[in-house]
């Protein structure tokens, strides 16, 4: 056992790489479930994302096409579950179970030609007089730009949310959406755009993986990461910010049980391998004691009729 | 009326399947042999191979043979449920190829003595279930000493998968060598505990490399080590299960290859001859179902020179890898000088060699 071989600057910085994935997806749910939505077809829209993120990088060879390729993906099978949910007034979380499902099988279809392929490299921002910064240098300023994009979301959606009018006739239309159609908003074209955002966000956390963090494709290579982001959106009691500190809680532990086992430290692995999970279930739920609910409509079947 | 329609449409459907199945059945001439797949068939890796190994047997036998498989089976009762499904649609053979389908493939094959299983890298057989592995530990041994005569940090990576006999021999067999090349050497070993999880597997070959490892040895079977490595410079990495040559000639600067295509045309030819019987087939370099992958420029000549020359005196069986003088990591001896290990033990090996760090997870 030799705890000096962990570097805290290099773990730092890898537990911020770690959490991207699972922070863009949960962001994005986030809104959908703010306005009502509830979207369990992350999981699915990930893998979509992330074939489609890498096809678009490998034949345009620019990761920046890649991303916006993901983005697009992730919504367009977004619409398919908006489509069910409040065209033909489905159930939403079958709808959502379906759509991971068919993600699932549609992007090992789409796969097919992609295995074994390596990616574009993505050129991480090395901003000059900062990045060379003793500790800090290395934790904040030397990640590729999707880090940064990804605390921008975050900021955005926290923004958009609390100080705008239509941040807030999106919360209306979660809360309570026959009381928001009485007043003349558009419930379905609200819930519909709330939707393909997060399609698109989980699209790009997809993409994270398959373009930065792995970089190839294989079938399957979300490995449950959307069904990590729907929890912590629950956790975080739909608040963005704690979307963040969850995200970063669980890639945080994630990447140190590794570099506990590397270290040969004398817990025994299955403890280990199971503590993020449990750790930021612990933290959040702990958190999420005050009174903050979910969204009241969240779920619940919409028709101008009723 | 629609309902009407409906339900006539699904009688008809219905018929239609059960007179198509008694029509396959009665078609005994044609063979049908099932796979289960532990991970997706694009895995670049074991997954890979042991598809490459069914194609094979189809361009062999042509349309005497129909081949099925299902791919990334949890290892669990959805097994039980896949290899059921198979033998119920009349399959012959059924290759489970991963350590975790030992029980269901036996639960299954009492309930089907008809049909026969092969079971990859178990140890549990019965009439109609014969068992088949390859001595991976022999194409350790070639790595551990590349590996043990690359390192410059002297510190080792090395990416275990589930703590099983087959991947404790590997990780004993490649420390032996590389520690017999390079005194120095240290292996740092970190349980992913998955065949499959390619952000995963980048995660740990990462967290190795941060920890000081310049080379990556991997027991899961996605390129994602690779990828990680090549990212990070100057890392080395072996190939596992299959050649992943796409990353030669660095970071990949060997592999093994898993070979199981002339055992699955022969096993498929014992059942069309009725000669089938249950057997324990533990193959290795010799016989070819362990290959070594081109050892690429990066390694320098003469240890390229001396790997294929250990390879060589394996596959003739000069050398055996677990050769004594050896200790168990508790210090107790285990092989007295000159003596080998006998294949009941390397089968249920659930120790480290003396000089590995760590507890294997129980």
């Amino acid at each position: 056992m030799d705890l000096s071989a962990i570097n805290p600057v290099l773990l730092v910085a890898s537990l911020i790489v770690a959490a991207v994935p699972f922070l863009l997806a949960a962001i994005g749910e986030l809104v959908a479930e703010k306005s009502g939505m509830l979207n369990l077809g992350v999981e699915g829209m990930m893998i979509t994302g992330a074939i489609c993120g890498f096809a678009a990088a490998v034949q345009s060879g620019s990761p920046l096409t890649g991303f916006l390729a993901a983005a697009a993906g992730g919504a367009a099978l977004s619409l398919l579950y908006a489509f069910l949910t409040l065209a033909t007034l489905a159930n939403q979380v079958a709808s959502g179970l379906a759509l991971t499902l068919f993600g699932l099988g549609l992007s090992s279809k789409l796969g097919r030609g992609y295995v074994g392929i390596k990616p574009p490299a993505s050129a991480t921002l090395d901003i000059p007089v900062l990045s060379d910064l003793p500790v800090v240098g290395r934790i904040l300023f030397s990640h590729d730009v999707m880090v940064y994009f990804s605390f921008a979301l975050v900021a955005a959606v926290w923004a958009f949310l609390k100080y705008t009018r239509a941040g807030l006739i999106l919360r209306a239309v979660g809360e309570n959406h026959d009381a928001a159609h009485a007043l003349g908003y558009k419930v379905k074209l609200i819930r519909l755009m709330a939707i393909a955002f997060g399609g698109a966000c989980a699209g790009l956390g997809g993409a994270y993986i398959s373009l930065i963090r792995v970089p190839q494709w294989t079938e399957g290579m979300t490995a449950g990461a959307g069904w990590i982001a729907l929890a912590l959106v629950v956790f975080a009691s739909w608040k963005p910010w704690r979307v963040l500190l969850g995200a970063w809680l669980f890639g945080g532990v994630t990447v140190l049980q590794l570099n506990l086992q590397a270290a040969g430290i004398a817990i025994p692995v299955e403890y280990l391998s199971i503590s993020p999970y449990l750790i930021t279930i612990l933290v959040l739920v702990v958190m999420s004691a005050d009174r903050s609910r979910a969204p009241a409509s969240l779920g619940r079947i919409f028709h101008a009729s009723q | 009326m629609l309902r009407r329609t409906f339900l006539g449409t699904a009688a008809m459907a219905l018929a239609l399947a059960l007179t198509g199945g008694v029509h396959a059945a009665s078609h005994s001439d044609k063979v049908k042999v099932g796979f289960v797949y532990v991970g997706p068939v694009g895995d670049g890796g074991w997954t890979y191979e042991h598809d490459k190994g069914r194609q094979a047997v189809e361009a062999e036998f042509g349309d005497k043979v129909e081949t099925v498989f299902v791919e990334s089976v949890p290892e669990g009762p959805d097994a039980e449920r896949v290899m059921t499904q198979m033998a119920l649609d009349g399959a012959k053979l059924i290759f489970t190829t991963s350590f975790g389908y030992m029980d269901p493939t036996i639960n299954v094959a009492k309930k089907f003595p008809d049909v026969k299983f092969e079971h990859a890298t178990g140890y549990k057989t019965a009439p109609n279930v014969g068992t088949y592995s390859a001595r991976f530990y022999e194409g350790r041994a070639v790595q551990g000493t590349i590996a043990g005569r690359m390192t410059e940090s002297n510190i080792i990576g090395y990416i275990g998968s589930y703590p099983i006999p087959e991947v404790i021999r590997g990780i004993n067999s490649a420390y032996i060598h590389a520690k017999k090349v390079n005194p120095d050497v240290e292996f740092k070993i970190v349980w992913a505990f998955t065949w499959f999880d390619p952000a995963k597997e980048a995660d740990a070959a990462r967290t190795l490399i941060e920890q000081g490892a310049d080379v990556i040895l991997q027991h899961t079977d996605s390129t994602a080590p690779q990828a990680a490595a090549e990212a990070a410079g100057n890392v080395y990495t072996f190939g596992q299960a299959s050649d992943m040559a796409e990353f030669a000639p660095k970071p990949r600067i060997s592999s093994i290859i898993d070979n199981w295509a002339p055992y699955y045309i022969k096993q498929v030819k014992a059942v069309m001859d009725g000669t089938w019987k249950s057997e324990m087939t533990w193959d290795g370099i010799g016989p070819g179902m362990v290959g070594i992958g081109e050892i690429t420029d990066a390694v320098p000549a003469e240890v390229k020179a001396e790997a294929l020359a250990l390879k060589d005196s394996i596959a003739s069986g000069a050398y055996h890898p677990f050769t004594g003088p050896l200790k168990k990591q508790d210090g107790s001896d285990w092989l007295a000088e000159g003596e080998t290990a006998d294949d009941r033990t390397l089968a249920g090996m659930n120790f480290y060699v003396e000089g590995l760090t760590g507890d294997i997870p129980q």
